[in-house]
């Protein structure tokens, strides 16, 4: 900036340009301001859902009504417009335009109908925060609030009062881990013997489609499938002996006075938030993290992990990559050290450049009328005539989510690793021809290591692409809740033809689709926290190995 | 970097030096080297070209996919034979069954003559219950599936049939055994009490229940309703009969057409007169409506329902055929026409309409049989057909084919019409659809009703696409362009190295993310803080001119602390401060001016219709997704404009701002306009975000506080359900195409004006 004397006018500033230059700085601290916000409100809103939140025990009375009592979270504190609670028939007032209202989450969804419970704070009394007052999260219903009168065993009344209080823990814990041994067994174990069935019984279509007459086959058939029956009957029966030992349960006493009964089995854990420390609270923050990642999802999506959404993305992309990486490449290099240069390819290269720029959900229509419909369908017809008229590769998948977001991937890798290709001197590979080495040679000793980490930026920036992609995903093989993951302990491990869970779709699923989608939302900021994450991780490595690059290459020109 | 070594390279070229070493071995080698680089270079190639040819597949996938929706209808003859069992008598009335089989032919002898189609050989041949001393003097059919007839006697009695259809497997594949069901007995039902022969009728038949309007030599008009009440055990049934005279009975009812729900009746004379009943209560009929559907001296020469019976056609004798249907006119309905096809040369003697769908085919006096389909407006086939006048003809329930009776011979034809209801003009044009008092562009798919007709306009989902990229545009070009020409020319190198990624991961944050904060959390809070956002936009340019002023007028020795090309890090503090400031501002306009809620003085005393997702959550979040790209290639351009130009523009002694506007701008211009082509294609595009952001309400309102539908949401809400094959199906893969070709369009138009440029850029 110039320096100017003491006189200096408005007019001086004008002409000197410098307003303008301020507001064309003003719309870059507008894009910042709205990326950090952004940033910000996510991060904030996906961390704070895993800090327990203290429980209030309030008197409400509303304008025309009882006095209640209720026991909850502070969700949410809005003020809103009077003139819209007087259309709510709710009494304001006079002179007052605005209104604070905060949301309850009052839990206990089975007893109350609802999760949550608008108050408007003028009409609040006695605001306490009980020490005793107990948070249970439970594997159906919601939260529960209330306070903990009697531990029951098999019905009889073992402790009350806070003696029930300090006995819970133990006994949570012994009913956790039965849970879960049924769990697994019935996941698992049951879950692998179904899947045998399923095999056989298109083993059994399968030979009858043949039209194999010999019986012998079909008795082998049976037998399995009696020995596997067997083996089902076995795990019942220890179901039925693991149920038998988890008969515990506890008496909660709710806001208004209502006692219940909930049996352990379908508490996962209990805590006073009131009373935890600043390092219990802590210690809670990690298992609830750690249960975000690793658990699978509870309540339509709206309560426990992200772990199979997680997984689905990760194996998709991972096969996208195998798919889309060495095409590209090939491509890449085909275009660019083999191919003549002329209109053809200069118009191929445009049209690939384009083609990065065709919307995603083209490529999920093309994935869904080619892929699914056409070639998939034909596979089922020639490979999987036995399990039709239920469609095997007829139907979205892992295998045609994966090839079509490689499709979608592809030139991006193209691009990149053209421009990496582009950019390495004449010299260098005139170098290496003038030494006597073949063009392969040159490509494969020369060429490719140097463009290796343009190479490495396109796959990184295709697999930051296809794991926030979700629009073309909802056509090709994503679905709300798969029953089982991609992978896992039955021949053939790997199963390309199942439907998987997605992190981006799990966001749109429960954000927008959920039944209860004001309970759910938390959850959707800690998935959208975690998908921002992985992508700006990415993103950060792909600009990082490109600025390292492009140092490269400096010396090598220089 | 270490630079790559090739050590088994330099030994074939040292030949001479070691001429003794083994020469056989390197020979080999030599050839084996050579065929690697062949191998190599075929590779490469074949795999360049398949991955090339996979992504063109795209485009020739689609384009083959939605071709069929614009294909004429095909007409293949499958069978011509003489009438079988000729002795059965004269053919009232043909049909076909759903697998196109089996034919079936109602004789005015009283027989029903099932045969098949391909060769015309009897399947069964069943005589009908009728007394010797009655002939059949008059006939009827219901329309649609019910597949119900009446046959009037000279008795003044009636029979009703159904003529219906069991497949039964086995093992040699299926047969069809065909049967004459009597819905109210084999016993006749007395219509006309005096005995006076039927001379003509209609009849409408549902479930239980049937209609009829009979006309006798004795009476004037009459209409009898009949329905079937079984008893309290369900063992007895017994027949009721009620009966009314018509208002203006004596009229000469040349046509008598009684809707499929059995509410509303249509008589008309030749001359083309036509009356309009509520016969919704059968005792009780109501005239309703009396108009003229032909020009003066013109003849009505045929009338018929079209699928469904909301809509007619009428065929008058100057050669034209029109469509009318009842339109609400104020108070009442009135029968308005809606479409015409031709006029012909020549007369059409038949009109004969499909099934559910609102197609019909006509026979004209010349030979000439035609397809049409009234929605669209299209004329799907016309052939010469060489075949006497037609006793009876009738479509396959599933439209796949077409029978057709006269006095001797019996022809079949095999029809191929799958997307008659798909036009370019229905697509892209206003159409006046059933039920609708005007032409629309309407996008309704779904079609849970038989009757109901899908409304493929692709007119308002294109207009939201346009809406939503327009709104974001108006976001994100001024700012992305403005920052773009800010970091290329005045910003310090090292916030540059902060400002560039950052931009680069906006690019990158997943739009479902966006469209989540969009639609979750933007759009409450935009409905809560209306004025303090338009507070904002207003206040945020003058707040920096503020901030720019004020920073003049420091001292010295401040602003020195601060290194040129900061502008945008101490503007940060300035924009969240205005933010803050306009939105109390804004709170306290609305409390003063508009009762407090700003919504609710919108749509009460300005009349504007608000919906919590509209286009300003779309244009800001979709804008946010849409500044990267734009920002980055103006970026780019204007730091690639040759430093001697903008140093000659200094040196003359221009302002830095003046150099900008005068000298690098315009240079750039081309890649700017690029820019803001490769940001409306990617806008046009986007589906999480719009999915997400707005109601996906397929409405055609540019009000910045309505919702909207865009090609790409309606892709993705309405494919999964589509049944693959369908009209449905294809025409979301023409929007599909749709989405391909603009964003190909404005895509490539951005890469050839950005070469061009480049190319200018290096001849500077």
């Amino acid at each position: 900036m110039k320096t100017h004397s003491s006189k200096y006018t408005i007019s001086d500033w004008y002409k000197s340009g410098s307003p303008w230059i301020w507001l064309s700085a003003g719309a870059i601290s507008v894009c910042l301001c709205m990326l950090l916000g952004l940033l910000f409100w996510v991060t904030f809103n996906g961390l704070a859902y895993f800090w327990p939140a203290d429980v209030v025990n309030v008197a409400y009375t509303p304008s025309n009504g009882q006095e209640v009592r209720l026991l909850g979270e502070v969700y949410s504190r809005e003020t809103v417009p009077a003139s819209r609670l007087k259309d709510m028939g709710i009494h304001v007032p006079e002179g007052m335009e605005r209104v604070e209202r905060w949301v309850l989450k009052v839990g206990n969804r089975d007893a109350f109908g609802r999760d949550f419970q608008p108050v408007e704070v003028m009409f609040l009394k006695e605001i306490q925060r009980p020490k005793e007052a107990v948070v249970l999260e439970r594997r159906e219903w919601g939260n529960a609030y209330g306070v903990v009168t009697a531990l029951k065993e098999k019905g009889q009344v073992i402790a009350t009062g806070e003696d029930a209080w300090k006995q819970l823990a133990a006994r949570l814990k012994r009913a956790n881990e039965l849970e879960n041994q049924r769990m697994q067994i019935e996941k698992k174990d049951i879950g692998a013997i179904n899947y045998k069935l399923e095999r056989l019984r298109l083993e059994h279509r399968g030979l009858e489609l043949k039209g194999e007459k010999d019986p012998a086959k079909y008795e082998a058939i049976e037998r399995r499938k009696e020995a596997l029956n067997k083996e089902y009957d076995a795990l019942r029966q220890k179901l039925v002996e693991l149920a038998a030992l988890n008969q515990d349960s506890l008496v909660l006493k709710l806001a208004n006075g209502q006692e219940r009964e909930i049996p352990l089995q379908k508490v996962i854990r209990c805590y006073r938030p009131n009373e935890m420390s600043g390092m219990a609270k802590a210690w809670f923050y990690v298992t609830k993290l750690w249960e975000f990642l690793s658990a699978d999802p509870r309540e339509a999506n709206s309560e426990g992990g992200v772990f199979p959404c997680i997984f689905g993305t990760v194996v998709m992309v991972l096969i996208m990559s195998i798919l889309a990486t060495p095409l590209g490449i090939i491509t890449a290099v085909y275009l660019k050290e083999y191919a003549k240069q002329g209109f053809l390819t200069r118009f191929i290269r445009i049209a690939v450049n384009n083609l990065a720029g065709v919307p995603s959900i083209v490529y999920g229509v093309f994935g869904l009328g080619f892929f699914v419909y056409s070639l998939g369908g034909n596979i089922d017809r020639i490979f999987y005539p036995e399990a039709l008229p239920q469609p095997t590769f007829g139907s979205p998948g892992l295998l045609w989510a994966s090839i079509t977001l490689a499709l979608l991937t592809m030139p991006v890798v193209i691009v990149s690793t053209e421009e990496g290709l582009s950019r390495i001197p004449r010299a260098i590979r005139e170098g290496s021809l003038a030494l006597g080495a073949t063009k392969a040679e040159t490509l494969w000793r020369i060429v490719l290591p140097i463009a290796s980490p343009a190479m490495m930026t396109g796959l990184i920036l295709a697999v930051a692409r296809a794991a926030g992609e979700v629009a073309p995903l909802m056509l090709v093989g994503v679905v709300k809740l798969a029953p089982a993951l991609p992978l896992d302990g039955n021949f053939p491990f790997l199963h390309l033809e199942r439907k998987f869970m997605h992190l981006g779709f799990h966001i749109y699923d429960v954000g927008f689709q959920s039944p209860n989608i004001e309970a759910a939302r938390p959850l959707v900021y800690a998935s959208a926290l975690l998908l921002i994450i992985l992508v700006i991780a990415l993103n950060m490595t792909a600009i990082a190995v490109r600025n390292r690059l492009r140092h490269k290459y400096k010396a090598l020109e220089g | 970097m270490p630079t790559p070594q090739p050590p088994q390279m330099s030994q074939p070229k040292s030949q001479g030096i070691h001429a003794s070493f083994d020469r056989a071995m390197q020979a080999q080698r030599r050839v084996w080297r050579l065929v690697k680089d062949v191998a190599a270079k075929w590779a490469v190639t074949v795999g360049g070209m398949f991955s090339i040819v996979a992504i063109f597949l795209i485009f020739i996938y689609l384009f083959q996919v939605v071709l069929p929706l614009f294909k004429p209808a095909a007409m293949e003859q499958a069978g011509n034979y003489s009438v079988p069992a000729p002795s059965a008598g004269k053919t009232l009335y043909v049909a076909l069954e759903e697998q196109r089989e089996v034919g079936c032919r109602i004789t005015d002898a009283g027989h029903v003559v099932f045969f098949k189609t391909s060769d015309g050989s009897v399947v069964k041949d069943v005589e009908l219950p009728i007394p010797s001393d009655a002939r059949v003097t008059a006939f009827a059919s219901a329309l649609d599936k019910t597949a119900a007839v009446a046959l009037g006697l000279s008795n003044g009695k009636a029979l009703v049939i159904r003529h219906t259809y069991n497949s039964i497997y086995s093992e040699k594949g299926n047969t069809i055994v065909p049967e004459v069901k009597f819905p109210f007995g084999e016993a006749l039902v007395e219509l006309s009490a005096s005995g006076a022969p039927i001379e003509a009728m209609a009849f409408q038949f549902h479930e239980d229940k049937a209609l009829f309007v009979i006309k006798t030599a004795d009476r004037p008009l009459f209409l009898v309703s009949l329905s079937q009440k079984t008893s309290f055990l369900g063992d007895t049934t017994e027949l009721e009969t009620e009966s009314a005279e018509l208002p203006e009975g004596n009229m000469a009812a040349h046509f008598m057409l009684i809707a499929p729900d059995m509410k509303t009746l249509y008589l008309a004379d030749t001359e083309g007169g036509l009356l309009r009943f509520d016969v919704s209560e059968p005792t009780r009929p109501v005239l309703q409506e009396k108009t003229q559907i032909t020009g003066p001296g013109v003849q009505l020469v045929g009338l018929s329902f079209l699928g469904g019976g909301f809509s007619l056609v009428a065929a008058d004798s100057q050669g034209r055929i029109t469509q009318w249907f009842p339109v609400r006119r104020g108070d009442t309905r009135v029968l308005k026409p809606i479409r015409e096809f031709g006029p012909y040369k020549a007369v059409s003697t038949l009109l004969l309409p499909e099934f559910n769908r609102r197609g019909f085919a006509t026979l004209r006096n010349d030979g000439i049989f035609s397809i049409h389909y009234a929605t669209s407006h299209r004329t799907l086939l016309e052939r010469q057909m060489d075949v006497k006048p037609p006793l009876a003809a009738a479509f396959a329930p599933r439209n796949n084919g077409i029978l057709m009776a006269t006095e001797d011979r019996i022809y079949f034809w095999r029809v191929e019409n799958h997307h008659p209801e798909v036009s370019w003009s229905s697509l892209w044009g206003k159409v006046w659809y059933e039920y609708y008092d005007e032409p629309a562009y309407t996008w309704q798919s779904s079609s849970a009703v038989d009757d109901f007709e899908p409304k493929f306009s692709l007119v308002p989902v294109t207009f939201g696409t346009f809406k939503a990229a327009f709104y974001a545009m108006l976001f994100a070009v001024p700012l992305a362009i403005l920052g773009a020409m800010y970091t290329a020319n005045f910003m310090s190198y090292s916030m540059m190295a902060v400002v560039k990624p950052a931009i680069e991961i906006m690019g990158a944050m997943p739009t479902v993310i966006l469209g989540f904060l969009a639609g979750i959390w933007f759009a409450p809070f935009a409905e809560m803080h209306i004025p303090g956002i338009f507070c904002f936009l207003v206040m945020v340019v003058p707040a920096m001119f503020l901030a720019s002023w004020l920073w003049a007028r420091l001292p010295e020795a401040w602003r020195r602390r601060v290194p040129e090309g900061w502008e945008a890090l101490l503007l940060l503090p300035v924009v969240v401060l205005t933010a803050i400031f306009a939105f109390q501002l804004g709170e306290f306009i609305e409390n003063i001016w508009m009762h407090g809620d700003c919504r609710h003085w919108l749509s009460h005393e300005l009349g504007i219709g608000f919906d919590q997702r509209n286009a300003l959550i779309v244009g800001v979040a979709m804008g946010f997704a849409v500044i990267p790209p734009i920002f980055t290639i103006t970026e780019d351009a204007i730091y690639g404009v040759p430093k001697h130009l903008i140093q000659g523009s200094l040196a003359l002694g221009a302002t830095p701002w003046q150099t900008m506007m005068r000298v690098v701008l315009p240079t750039a211009s081309p890649a700017i306009f690029s820019a803001v082509m490769m940001g409306l294609g990617r806008a046009i595009g986007e589906t999480m975000i719009v999915l997400m952001a707005t109601g996906n309400t397929p409405v055609m309102d540019f009000s910045i506080f309505q919702g909207l539908r865009t090609l790409s949401a309606n892709i993705a809400v309405e494919m999964p359900e589509a049944e693959v094959g369908s009209t449905h199906f294809r025409v979301l893969f023409l929007s599909g195409l749709t989405l391909f070709a603009l964003t190909f369009l404005f895509n490539t138009l951005a890469e050839m004006v950005r070469h061009r440029l480049r190319r200018k850029y290096s001849s500077i």
